[in-house]
């Protein structure tokens, strides 16, 4: 019997740990000498109030919508896949590969061709942990954050060596042609004289994430191989009982939860920077992780949960702009969001349960 | 709903009041970060002398990600900043596309050229300067050999690395200029372990005058040099403080002027390119207390003698981006 409704699971846990997380930010404000209120009120006009607002809070959104997913596949399998940065970097390569490449006569194609180059170099770049996971037993959390440093290497070298445009200074490839640049929420929902989502990167992968999180779902809980993948994570031996494979189950989910991440490219590099750049994934692979975890692995949640984390970082964003709150207080800020949600759910989950224990006790 | 109320009053009254305060100008720093003791803080420096003269003030950013380049540059000038300054390359492809989107807000970019009407370029003759210390340093040099450390490798940095060659072997032409990079990432302004590294495989082959063009880089050069006791070269701000008699001179790129400049003219500020050489005093060699002892008369006397020339043009020094080759190795 479960210790407590599951609505108590899903929507109290992460409320009382948002609390938290909110009242010592504040307390953290107060430190410094600015005003908790102003600023909270600042994140909020800035990040919610304005349409370009909108549209920053829900471009970070789809990357942690993609790498939340990423985390949620391999977590239902019982992996933790902490590779989501390295995927999506090598993700970006195989963006920038097909868009530069190829010479694609429309966006929609563009975005297809791009989006399987993607999924496939984050996939390949899953495998390697994956098989070695599956057939040595190398844990996957030292392998997957291992694969991140290699990435960031490989990707260094391609950029500075191979893609960099002669005579030009950053390590950044060549502007992507023109046939493959997304729309963006301003080309899509303004009129001539409503200027909407001004100057703000959101752009059509938005749609592609959404599209992700309800194909995860029905992949998790409607196919056999999400079933497959759950019995695995609960029980392995008892998988194994079952007739499923152990080293194929290990090695789809971490291929699916790698094409995911890499998905994320999609929206960085084509979307917004239009060239690839050496920092495009900027952290999000291990948002990702608090994505999945506050999200409790439901794509459903996951959604919610991005955008918690897009307005974030685009409050954190106006915060910079417009006080003097130094950049690295932005930043403890929003990693005391993922302390609270993410690492210490234990800490508002046991008492919760106890009380509903009591509670349950005290009607029986 | 009257909270709702309350809190919409107050946000409007927010943006209202950022608003109408805002007509000073800006400035965004790069991801380097504001104290990164070289280039960015003599912007910051420039900008706090403007400051503290005018009794003015301004705003500031330091980017987090990529992402923001383009929302500060759009949220200060949507804020009515003016004009907004920013320092760094990285701003050129961002600022090309934002800029004739504010077609009545001024914009200036140093070390990188965008060609728009409401942007003024400023970059810097930094081979110039790069020469100057170079025949210091041949003059300074015991064992005829020299160093050279640079941060990033881009062609800026070579530009510098060229300027200096040229001047050591205008000195002399059998000198041997040792030429590391730090890196090929950003993570190359930042790293004064390798620098420091770097400094002791140069001593190592019998360099015994420095010169660091790696912003904060360069802090480990510049110990370490005056740690083994030899002389080392600074570079964008005036370092020969850091250590006082062990640094020859500094190649002076005068951010900080370029910002102050800016920040005065307002909404004056001329459109356009912007050269600052030895000619208009935009780059120089810092000479001071700290390195008095250091730099003898005679040595002085050739420098200078050299920076006029550069000044009315009789000598001139080849820049390597210009064709991305350097005639002297």
């Amino acid at each position: 019997m479960d210790k407590m409704p599951h609505w108590a699971d899903i929507v109290l846990i992460p409320i009382i740990s948002l609390i938290l997380a909110a009242f010592f930010s504040a307390l953290v404000i107060l430190a410094i000498g600015e005003s908790p209120v102003a600023a909270f009120t600042l994140m909020v006009e800035g990040a919610l109030m304005r349409s370009a607002g909108w549209g920053y809070t829900l471009y970070y959104a789809t990357n942690f919508m993609f790498t939340g997913l990423a985390v949620s596949v391999a977590f239902h399998a019982r992996m933790f896949n902490i590779g989501g940065e390295g995927q999506a970097m090598i993700g970006g390569l195989g963006v920038a590969l097909v868009c530069l490449y190829i010479p694609w006569p429309h966006w929609s194609l563009a975005i297809l061709g791009a989006s399987a180059g993607a999924a496939i170099f984050g996939a390949a770049w899953a495998l390697i942990p994956a098989y070695l996971q599956a057939k040595r037993g190398s844990h996957i959390v030292i392998t997957t954050i291992m694969f991140n440093f290699i990435a960031a290497a490989l990707l260094n070298y391609v950029l500075v060596n191979l893609l960099r445009p002669v005579g030009a200074m950053d390590p950044a490839s060549a502007k992507f042609p023109s046939g493959t640049h997304l729309p963006t929420f301003r080309d899509m929902f303004s009129t001539a004289d409503n200027i909407l989502f001004r100057g703000s990167p959101a752009n059509v992968t938005f749609f592609l994430a959404i599209a992700a999180c309800v194909l995860v779902w029905f992949l998790i809980w409607r196919t056999r191989l999400g079933y497959e993948l759950r019995a695995f994570g609960h029980s392995e031996s008892g998988a194994k009982y079952a007739g499923i494979s152990p080293v194929r189950i290990t090695v789809i989910a971490m291929l699916i939860s790698g094409a995911l991440a890499g998905m994320m490219a999609v929206n960085t590099t084509m979307g917004e920077s239009e060239r690839l750049i050496l920092n495009a994934t900027e952290g999000a692979g291990f948002i990702g992780i608090a994505v999945a975890l506050m999200g409790r692995s439901h794509p459903f949640g996951v959604f919610l949960a991005a955008i918690l984390f897009g307005f974030l970082y685009q409050g954190g964003a106006e915060l910079a702009l417009w006080t003097s709150i130094p950049r690295e207080l932005i930043v403890v800020i929003q990693a005391l969001v993922i302390l609270f949600t993410g690492a210490l759910d234990n800490m508002v989950r046991m008492p919760l349960e106890k009380m509903f224990l009591a509670l349950r006790r005290r009607k029986a | 709903m009257s909270l709702m109320h309350k809190f919409m009053g107050a946000a409007a009254a927010m943006a209202l009041t950022a608003g109408a305060a805002m007509a000073e100008p800006a400035l965004i720093f790069d991801l380097g970060g504001k104290f990164d003791k070289s280039f960015n803080e003599a912007a910051f420096g420039g900008a706090t002398r403007w400051a503290e003269e005018t009794g003015g003030s301004f705003r500031e950013i330091e980017l987090q990600s990529e992402a923001q380049r383009e929302q500060a540059l759009r949220r200060f000038a949507e804020a009515g900043a003016n004009p907004i300054i920013m320092t760094g390359f990285a701003f050129g492809n961002v600022l090309t596309e934002v800029a004739p989107d504010y077609p009545d807000t001024k914009f200036a970019i140093i070390d990188m050229v965008v060609d728009a009407p409401n942007v003024r370029s400023v970059v810097f003759n930094e081979h110039e300067g790069s020469y100057l210390v170079g025949m210091m340093a041949a003059m300074a040099s015991e064992t005829d050999t020299v160093g050279f450390i640079g941060g990033m490798d881009i062609p800026l940095i070579r530009k510098f690395a060229c300027g200096y060659v040229q001047g050591v072997k205008s000195v002399d032409a059998d000198a041997t200029v040792i030429q590391n990079m730090t890196g090929t990432t950003p993570a190359a302004w930042n790293d004064p372990v390798k620098g420091s590294e770097l400094t002791k495989a140069q001593i190592a082959q019998g360099a015994d005058v420095v010169y660091a063009a790696a912003g904060g880089t360069g802090v480990g050069v510049l110990q370490t040099a005056a740690d083994e006791g030899i002389l080392s070269v600074g570079v964008d701000s005036n370092q020969n403080h850091l250590h006082s008699g062990k640094v020859l001179t500094s190649m002076m790129k005068r951010v900080d002027n370029a910002v102050y400049d800016a920040m005065t003219a307002g909404m004056d500020l001329e459109m356009g390119f912007n050269i600052m050489g030895v000619a208009n005093g935009g780059i120089d060699y810092a000479m001071d207390e700290h390195n008095a002892d250091l730099v003898s008369d005679e040595m002085k006397a050739a420098v200078d003698a050299a920076k006029l020339k550069i000044a009315s043009g009789e000598l001139e020094v080849h820049d390597y981006m210009t064709d991305n080759t350097c005639p002297v190795e």
